[in-house]
Formats: C-alpha cells, structure tokens, sequence
C-alpha cells in the first residue's frame, strides 16, 4: 500500500513541473506587459518602466526566469500579486474554500441525480425514459456553460424572482470565516436565516457547475449498468432468488461503479475549469474568478501559482480516487 | 407426481430477421431423485430450456408452454416473488464459467451466506458456521480461510466448487448443472463430475446435467434427452440410448466419439445446425441425415412415445417397417429418371 502510494506520488513530479511551465509561458505568450497594463490608460514614464521591469525580474532572459520563479516555487514560495502585493498562497487559501464549497455542491448534485437516472435508463434501456435521460444529457454535455448559466439567471432570478443573481450570501448578513465553508460557518453563527441565505444562493451556481458533469456521470453509469448486467453472476444472482432491487443495487452497481468513480475523478479538473466561468456569471468570491481577474491585470505570479495549486488538487483527488478505486474494485487491491 | 414437468415448452426470442426460436415444443418430465443428461450441439437449445424452468431467459425472450410445472407449482402462473422463493432454494443452477459467475466484487463467504440469509433466513453466525460445513462438503481445503478470498484469488476448479456449494445450500430438489466442466481441465472435470454424482446421491437430489460432452453424459446419467435445433430428439434410458440409438442423430452423434472411429480418423456429421433463415419445413435433422427422404423434409416428425422414451422421427432405427418405408418414401433417384 504504502510502496502504491509512493509510486503514484513520484509520478507526479514530471507533471508537476510541467504544469509550472505551462503556466509560466502561456501567460507570457499573452500581448500586453503586466507593468504597462497596472500603469492604464495614462501610460508610463520610460525610465520608470525601466526601473519596474528590473524590479520584477523582466529584464533578464525568460529561461532564467523560469529557473528563478521553479527555485523559489520548490522552496515554497509563490511570489506575490502584482496589483495587491499578497502572497499568492496567502489569496488563495482566502478563495479557496468558496470554491471548493461550490465544487463539492455541484458534485454531489451531479452524483445525486446522475447515478440514479443512469441506472434506470440502463433498467429500462430503449424505453422513453432511457431515450429522454440520454438526449437531455447530450444537451447538457454539449451546453456551453456561460449561456446556461445566464439563461438559469434569467428565468429563476428574473422572471421568476425565486432566487438570487450572484454572489454568495445577502449583504444583509456578516459571517466572521471560521472554515470558510459558509454553509458550515452560518450554522456556526447565530445570524438568523442566514443559512438558507447562503443556500438559496448556492442553487442556480451549483446547477450551472454540475450540469456537464452530470452529464457525464449519468451516461457513464448508464453504459457500465448495461454491461455489468449482462454479466454471468448477475445471471447467478438472479438464479440465487434475489430480488430485483438488490441484484441492481449490490450486485451490479458495486461493479458498475468501478469505471464511474474514474470519470467522477477526471471530472474534477472539469469541475475548476468550470467555476472559473461559473463563478464569473455568479460573481462568486473564489478562485475562479480571481484567475480570470489576473488574467485581465496580466498578474503573473498570481496565474502561475494560481494555476500550480488548482493542479496539486487535481491531481491530490485523482490520487484519492485510484486509493478508494481499491475499496470498490478487490482485483486491484491484492494484484499491488 | 413427477417433481418436474414440462409440456410443450418453446422460447423466441423477436431478432431483426424475424423470430428465432431457441426452444421448440420441449416436453420433459423429471422424477425425484432422477439424474437426466440433456445432449446437443451449441445452440441446440438445451441451456435455454433450463434457463426457462429457472425464469432466467435473458431479455427479450418469450417463454410458452402447455404445463411448466415444479413440484406440484405451476410455474407459468407463479407471481414473482413465489417464484424467487423457489429458484436458489428448490431449484438451484450452476454454470459453464465458474469464474465470471461469481461476483468479482464480493467474498465467496458473503455470496454464499446471502443464499442462506435470504432463503433460510439464518443469523450471520449460524450462515457462516454453514457456509464452512458446505465448502468442506464440496471439497474445498481450510474453508474457514477462503470465506474472505475472491473469486479472483482462487482457480477455475475451486470457484466451481463454491457454485456447487451456493447451489446445494438450501438442499434444493433439483439441481441443474449447465455444462459445469466445459471451462475446465480434464483432471478438474472428472473430480467436480464425482463431487455432482456423490452429492446427488447423498441428498437424493434430482440433477439435470447439461453438456455436448457424450462421454460426461455417459459416465453419470440414468437417462438422456438428445436435442437438436431446439427440439428432443430422442430421451430414453441412458443404457439403452448407448447400445441402441433409435434417432439417426443420436447415431450419428455416438459414432462421432473418438473412441468408435476406426480408421484414425474422426467420423463428423457433414452439415450446420439451421439457422434463423434456413429452418428446414420437414425434419430439422433432415438436412444432414443420411437416411432422408422427400416425406421427411417436406413433414416434420412429432415427438412421440417410442421404445421406453421419446423420439422425432419418421424413420426409427429399430423400427421393423423402416426399411420398406424408406424405400416407399425415397424418390427414384435422379439417374434412372434421365435414362
């Protein structure tokens, strides 16, 4: 187990670091000087310029850069903000947790309402239900994110005045951060109905971030449950007398959810990328939207730290589902 | 009253083509106790037959019959529910691949105590103190330990075992043992062929054993139903059926053993088995029989009482007046006409 661990971690390293410089040259690809973009409209004296740019490193050639920004980077530090002189890490532990907060509702929307609908469409397969789940899923797969979510804004918020624009919570109501999760830190404080606040604020956001990888998960289930139900021991367990509903919901689902709990991982990935447009149409205070704001201000260590983080998750929750794929799936664990 | 009887049993299954019939007009009764072989090629039918009196014909066959019945229960008009009480209790089924029938993500001591949880209705204790008696039953060495392995861990010959074990475990009636040796080595087969004979007799057990394995068939069955095309053939006694086939499939079948070619080399039976598109009208054996005539491709034979059993045939081989109704029957053959 531990030797797994230590295997899967080491492989992490090469792509560790090319994440870092993914993130370091892209931006730099990006037109626009992040000294000239700080300085607006007004422009900026030349010799001023100078000074700057020798101050933060842009003068000397961009492979040396590189190797400054990767040395101080393994030592731990990301640099600061160009434009609010933060560290970095510091900004986004702050944004983090509202991501992660969104993240995780829409992840568990996904789950709740995917894995059942694809396990009935595989059930009923060919019927109306089945046809229905998988043409509303392609749509929602194929729906661009930025015009769903507006679309949801317009009917629920506008039309319907069922809930509210963006943002995370009333301004009418001050939650000192405890964890940062503000579902957990209103039920903490005793700000009354601040909690359903909070609530009503999450519904459209989590709907417009889970939509793709609902998608995803209830097709996914649909076509593992019809391969695993065509399997011998489900013809064994059907001839052992079980009931329906336990050959469907033990049997067969433990196995169909071997190749889900992978997809479920991969999608995670999908799900930052996703916040970062859904937390743009929401004005939702995470690191989403703190990305794209960097990326208008040109903040290079922001972006590159930005990025490096969002993929040490990424790459910490894949790492955590191949540990719980072990769990589900015995073969894998005594073939280590 | 026989513990088994079927009547006039056939199962299609609706294809692109048109319908296709697996099981064609099957009748069958089975005492207590009875140890019955059911030959035939693949796809003659002989699984799905089983796989119907199991309720497990895959989706979308349909089963009819004129009588299904099970130990006094018909089961054509069974609720669902009684009937689940009856399958894995009264009636139990292994198959031909020990290893995928298992579930690969379950211990072999939770699949086989949930039998006995569900249908005894035993404590966890008591199911597991039983599932180590049945592993020992079935020959499986330090059974205590294998009750946390996988499916996986163990060999073709063990997981084949624990089917037996999960299928003797509520003492059911009949047992139907769906070419049970097929997927495993010879030495294996011979050892869970003892194993099924040594426990039918112990528990006085009915066992239908299905296999296209003549000499399997030989070395346990008291009677033997032939099929072909998903039609009975010929069912007698198994001494009988061995020293004097009366179907010329069955004949043929018997001469294609290894054991009766003489000149080295393996006699066969020229032909396929018909499929969706070429089911002959007359005899579907007619085809490939060496014996057929213009009567028997243009009529199809119905089973019929014959010499202690069943037999489709126009033309039995131990029939006196065969002879001079084939000649009867026969057309002048294609020469003399053009003389």
């Amino acid at each position: 187990m531990l030797r797994f661990i230590l295997t899967r971690v080491s492989l992490v390293i090469p792509t560790f670091l090319g994440i870092t410089m993914l993130a370091f040259f892209l931006i730099r690809l990006v037109p626009g000087d992040p000294i000239e973009t700080l300085a607006g409209e007004r422009g900026i004296d030349p010799q001023r310029l100078e000074q700057l740019r020798i101050e933060f490193g842009f003068d000397k050639p961009i492979i040396v850069q590189y190797g400054i920004y990767l040395a101080r980077v393994l030592q731990g530090d990301l640099g600061k903000s160009m434009i609010t002189q933060e560290s970095v890490l510091t900004e986004f532990t702050a944004l983090f947790p509202a991501t992660i907060e969104l993240a995780f509702c829409a992840i568990i929307f996904a789950l709740a309402l995917g894995l059942p609908a694809g396990m009935l469409a595989a059930i009923k397969r060919n019927s109306i239900f089945d046809h229905g789940v998988m043409g509303v899923s392609l749509a929602g797969y194929s729906m661009p994110i930025f015009w769903w979510g507006l679309i949801l804004i317009l009917l629920f918020s506008v039309q319907f005045d069922l809930t509210p624009v963006s943002g995370r919570i009333d301004v009418l109501y001050y939650i000192e951060p405890t964890t940062g999760f503000l579902l957990i830190d209103t039920l903490l404080s005793d700000e009354e109905g601040a909690f359903w606040s909070a609530v009503r604020h999450l519904i459209l956001p989590t709907i417009v971030l889970g939509t793709v990888p609902l998608a995803v998960i209830a097709r996914m289930t649909r076509s593992a449950m019809l391969e695993v139900l065509g399997e011998d021991y489900i013809r064994t367990a059907k001839a052992k007398g079980l009931s329906q509903f336990r050959i469907i919901a033990l049997h067969a689902l433990r196995n169909a959810l071997i190749p889900v709990v992978t997809v479920i991982g991969l999608q995670v990935g999908v799900l930052f990328t996703g916040a970062i447009l859904t937390e743009t149409i929401f004005s939702w205070p995470g690191v989403g939207k703190w990305l794209i704001d960097a990326i208008f201000r040109r903040d290079y260590p922001v972006l590159q730290g930005g990025a490096l983080l969002l993929g040490v998750v990424v790459m910490a929750v894949n790492l955590l589902v191949d540990l719980t794929y072990g769990l589900i799936n015995p073969r894998i664990r005594h073939n280590r | 009253m026989a513990l088994l009887e079927i009547e006039n049993l056939s199962v299609e299954f609706p294809t692109q083509g048109g319908i296709m019939r697996a099981v064609d007009g099957v009748s069958l009764t089975l005492e207590k106790g009875e140890v019955l072989g059911v030959v035939g090629e693949s796809g003659s039918g002989k699984s799905v037959t089983m796989l119907a009196l199991m309720g497990l014909v895959p989706f979308p066959g349909r089963v009819t019959a004129d009588k299904l019945s099970f130990n006094g229960r018909d089961l054509l008009t069974i609720s669902d529910k009684e009937r689940r009480k009856l399958t894995g209790k009264d009636v139990a089924m292994i198959f031909q691949e020990p290893t995928t029938s298992l579930n690969p993500c379950f211990t072999i001591g939770f699949q086989l105590t949930e039998t006995l949880r569900l249908h005894e209705g035993m404590d966890r204790k008591t199911a597991r103190r039983r599932a180590i008696e049945l592993l020992e039953q079935v020959g499986i060495p330090s059974p205590e330990g294998r009750l946390s392995s996988f499916p996986h861990q163990m060999s073709g010959g063990m997981n084949q075992r624990v089917m037996i074990a999960m299928a003797i475990a509520c003492n059911p009636k009949l047992l139907i043992a769906d070419e049970p040796t097929t997927a495993l080595d010879v030495t294996i087969q011979a050892q869970i062929l003892d194993l099924l004979v040594t426990l039918q007799k112990e528990r006085n057990m009915a066992l239908v054993m299905i296999t296209h394995d003549m000499g399997v068939i030989a070395e346990t069955a008291k009677r033997i139903m032939v099929m072909y095309a998903g039609q009975v053939m010929e069912e007698r006694a198994a001494d009988d059926l061995f020293r004097s086939p009366q179907h010329p499939y069955t004949a043929a079948l018997l001469a294609a053993l290894p054991e009766h070619s003489h000149d080295g080399r393996l006699a066969t039976i020229p032909g396929v088995v018909p499929g969706l598109y070429d089911r002959p009208r007359g005899c579907l054996f007619s085809p490939r029989c060496a014996y057929a005539t213009e009567h028997s491709r243009e009529v199809r034979p119905e089973l019929r009482s014959w010499a202690g059993g069943q037999i489709r045939c126009h033309y039995p081989l131990g029939d006196p007046t065969r002879e001079a109704r084939l000649n009867a029957d026969r057309p002048v053959p294609a020469k003399e006409i053009a003389s």
